[in-house]
């Protein structure tokens, strides 16, 4: 929503690095110290931020996303001041609050009360802002009736529904928070939901930290995405949310990939040897041979085959399973039954067929197979590889059938309330 | 034409503070303290709202401590000497040494029990360690109420010179504060400080005139083992406050260095400690976080 958004900057990082340096035999004691006064260490470098830059200007809900080990909390503690960074800077306008866990410091032996005023008082309010605050936190947090009470004999659900008003209840110009949105009941979500829609409309500027995708492109303008403590993505949060998955499922695919190479070793390979299937791949408009596939997108697979002996009108066909071994998918060259015609021993042919990626994101295996109609089965390969089909915001079905939706009145409009409204 | 020149850099400049890191005592001082005093009460909350008997064991440790003290050193080896009131003296010196060893020890590992909050809010890292002294004062005045109960009941009286007290214990409180900023920083590089410092307590509750008068050192000793003695802040404190609270037959440190100049030595010690403490913090501050 750029029209609350001034060109102003809030946040502006430059060139952000931090290394870590893990030493291979710590030095720890004093007492070490004086038996080697002069020794140095040998260190580990674990360089968690290299060279990041972005802004997010005034009133902007920013999207950090990355996935474990990326430098996206490290990011977040050196814009939270908890870690100082070796280059680069970072310049932020007004005044910041930071949760990187909800309710950091409560005391599970104090009451309500005593807690809301530590943690006040950790983030910085003075005694009479915090003694103001604290009837709108009880509020937020609906525990008027325990503010008396111990934490440890709250529930867990009251704890964290404290815990995130207190949070709320923060008058900051740039909040920055680490992926805690997914807590509480689905009525304190709602309700948490609310507040980061208010939180939008006013004019704070707010950096989440997450990897639920679904938050990013729901409250976020905009959004980078870290690996390696790079960033290898920003801007539209939808782009940088296929970006994510892309990482993860490409990660997942490789793993996946090679435990499949082991099990097609001693698997199924099956048919009377008149043909060999040398390589299947999918195509994508500008991708060759991907493994992951993103729904929406038209793909074409393709297999490679080699005869063995002179065959006549062989048919090539493919089928994708999910996970639970239901078959989404088959493609066969002769559904209408026109022949494919002559091939003599030696021949290699592609053959490839392309077709609308409908399919819900998963993992599918590709079982390709070449057989004669009343003639055998001349080669087939079962889980010959598998893909990932990705989906930004998935809807749960196996397959996305494309639809078109209309919105009829049943009976007609009554003239009456036409009048009223 | 000169705005146009100032205003290019400027657009270059990013506004706003910018974000350097965390420090030891943060921007405002009023938060500051208002953090301290806040981490302090709600630990001393804590410890007296747990049981019903939480204050009455607070006074138990050195009561008992002194019970025993009494009996062994002032009852059978006398190292009273012939001061008048050395029982309450005596009170005085564990109580104070107390204040000092409670500090100091509470902060060694403060910041490691601190670490959860440490590693997820900016706050002024000095607080924490700050905190501990503060809750240190609030057990040292709770127990000199005995001191002064003994004191009334072995016939002691109200005189001008209690007006020194304040005086006495600010220095002893700016030493102990730059003792515990320093053990708590160095604690984050050398995990063997505490065990370390436990030792050197100890050996400075025996080197301090506490289980005997300092006129005993000067007697069966010499004066210059006394004037080394009360270069030591803490034994400077304690033997002031004897001489200004219990009796004035206790040597003030001025009496025994022959002049009231002499006073400066644990003085300037007390700031020289508190300066390395504070600059050292100051150091180590920003890597508090990830060192830990």
């Amino acid at each position: 929503m750029p029209e609350r958004m001034t060109s102003e900057p809030a946040v502006v990082v430059r060139d952000l690095s931090k290394t870590f340096f893990i030493p291979k035999e710590q030095i720890s004691t004093l007492k070490e110290r004086a038996i080697h006064p002069f020794r140095r260490s040998a260190q580990h470098e674990f360089a968690a931020l290299r060279g990041v830059s972005f802004e997010v200007p005034k009133g902007g809900f920013f999207g950090i996303a990355g996935r474990n080990g990326s430098g996206k909390s490290t990011l977040l503690k050196c814009l939270a001041g908890i870690y100082g960074a070796d280059s680069g800077t970072i310049h932020i306008d007004g005044q910041v609050s930071t949760f990187i866990e909800l309710g950091v410091g409560f005391n599970p032996d104090l009451a309500a009360r005593d807690n809301v005023a530590l943690n006040a008082a950790m983030l910085g309010l003075s005694k009479r802002e915090s003694r103001r605050r604290f009837d709108a936190v009880i509020d937020f947090a609906e525990l008027q009736e325990f503010t008396e009470l111990k934490l440890k004999n709250y529930s867990s659900g009251m704890m964290v529904r404290l815990a995130f008003a207190v949070m709320i209840e923060i008058d900051s110009d740039v909040l920055l928070i680490d992926e805690i949105l997914a807590v509480g009941d689905a009525a304190f979500q709602q309700k948490c939901a609310d507040e980061f829609a208010k939180i939008r409309k006013s004019n704070r500027t707010v950096l989440l930290v997450t990897h639920d995708m679904g938050a990013i492109q729901r409250f976020c303008d905009e959004a980078i995405l870290l690996e390696h403590g790079r960033v290898v993505a920003s801007g539209d949060p939808r782009e940088v949310g296929d970006a994510y998955l892309d990482l993860n499922f490409s990660e997942a695919a490789r793993e996946r990939a090679t435990d499949d190479e082991q099990e097609a070793e001693a698997g199924e390979s099956l048919g009377d040897g008149r043909a060999v299937i040398e390589e299947v791949r999918f195509d994508l408009p500008e991708n060759q041979a991907a493994s992951v596939l993103p729904n929406g997108v038209r793909t074409s697979f393709a297999m490679r085959v080699r005869f063995t002996t002179d065959v006549k009108d062989p048919i090539f066909s493919v089928a994708l399973h999910n996970p639970v071994g239901v078959a989404l998918f088959t493609a066969s060259s002769s559904p209408t039954g026109e022949p494919t015609g002559d091939f003599k021993a030696g021949d290699v042919v592609t053959w490839k067929a392309s077709f609308d990626n409908i399919l819900g994101p998963d993992r599918y295996t590709v079982t390709p197979w070449v057989m004669i109609d009343g003639g055998g089965l001349l080669a087939l390969r079962e889980k010959l590889t598998s893909v990932v089909v990705t989906r930004s915001s998935p809807t749960g079905a196996l397959i996305d059938i494309p639809f078109e939706q209309e919105l009829a009145h049943e009976t007609p409009a009554d003239p009456e309330q036409e009048t009223i409204r | 034409m000169t705005g146009q020149e100032a205003a290019a850099p400027a657009a270059d400049t990013p506004t706003g503070r910018e974000v350097t890191g965390p420090t030891s005592m943060g921007t405002d001082p009023r938060r500051f303290w208002h953090l301290a005093w806040t981490l302090a009460t709600t630990e001393f909350k804590l410890r007296f709202f747990g049981s019903v008997l939480g204050y009455f064991w607070q006074l138990m440790r050195p009561l008992l401590l002194f019970a025993v003290l009494y009996a062994v050193f002032v009852g059978i080896l006398n190292t009273g000497g012939d001061q008048p009131m050395f029982g309450v003296a005596l009170l005085l010196g564990i109580v104070v040494f107390q204040f000092f060893a409670d500090s100091t020890i509470t902060s060694i590992r403060s910041l490691m029990n601190r670490e959860n909050l440490v590693r997820k809010i900016d706050f002024p890292r000095a607080a924490i360690p700050v905190s501990c002294v503060l809750q240190a004062i609030f057990n040292f005045g709770l127990n000199l109420i005995p001191v002064f109960i003994f004191l009334f009941a072995a016939g002691g009286s109200i005189s001008v010179r209690w007006l020194e007290l304040p005086l006495v214990l600010a220095m002893l409180i700016v030493f102990v504060t730059g003792l515990s900023l320093l053990l708590s920083a160095l604690f984050v590089n050398f995990r063997d400080v505490e065990p370390i410092w436990e030792v050197v307590a100890q050996a400075l509750f025996y080197g301090t005139p506490i289980l005997y008068s300092l006129s005993v050192v000067i007697d069966k000793v010499s004066l210059t083992a006394a004037q080394i003695m009360l270069a030591n802040p803490l034994a400077a404190a304690i033997q002031q406050l004897r001489h200004a609270i219990v009796d004035l037959s206790y040597q003030s440190p001025g009496q025994v260095f022959g002049s009231t100049a002499g006073d400066l030595i644990p003085i300037g010690i007390s700031v020289l400690i508190f300066i390395v403490g504070a600059l050292y913090f100051r150091r180590m501050a920003p890597l508090i976080a990830e060192r830990l």
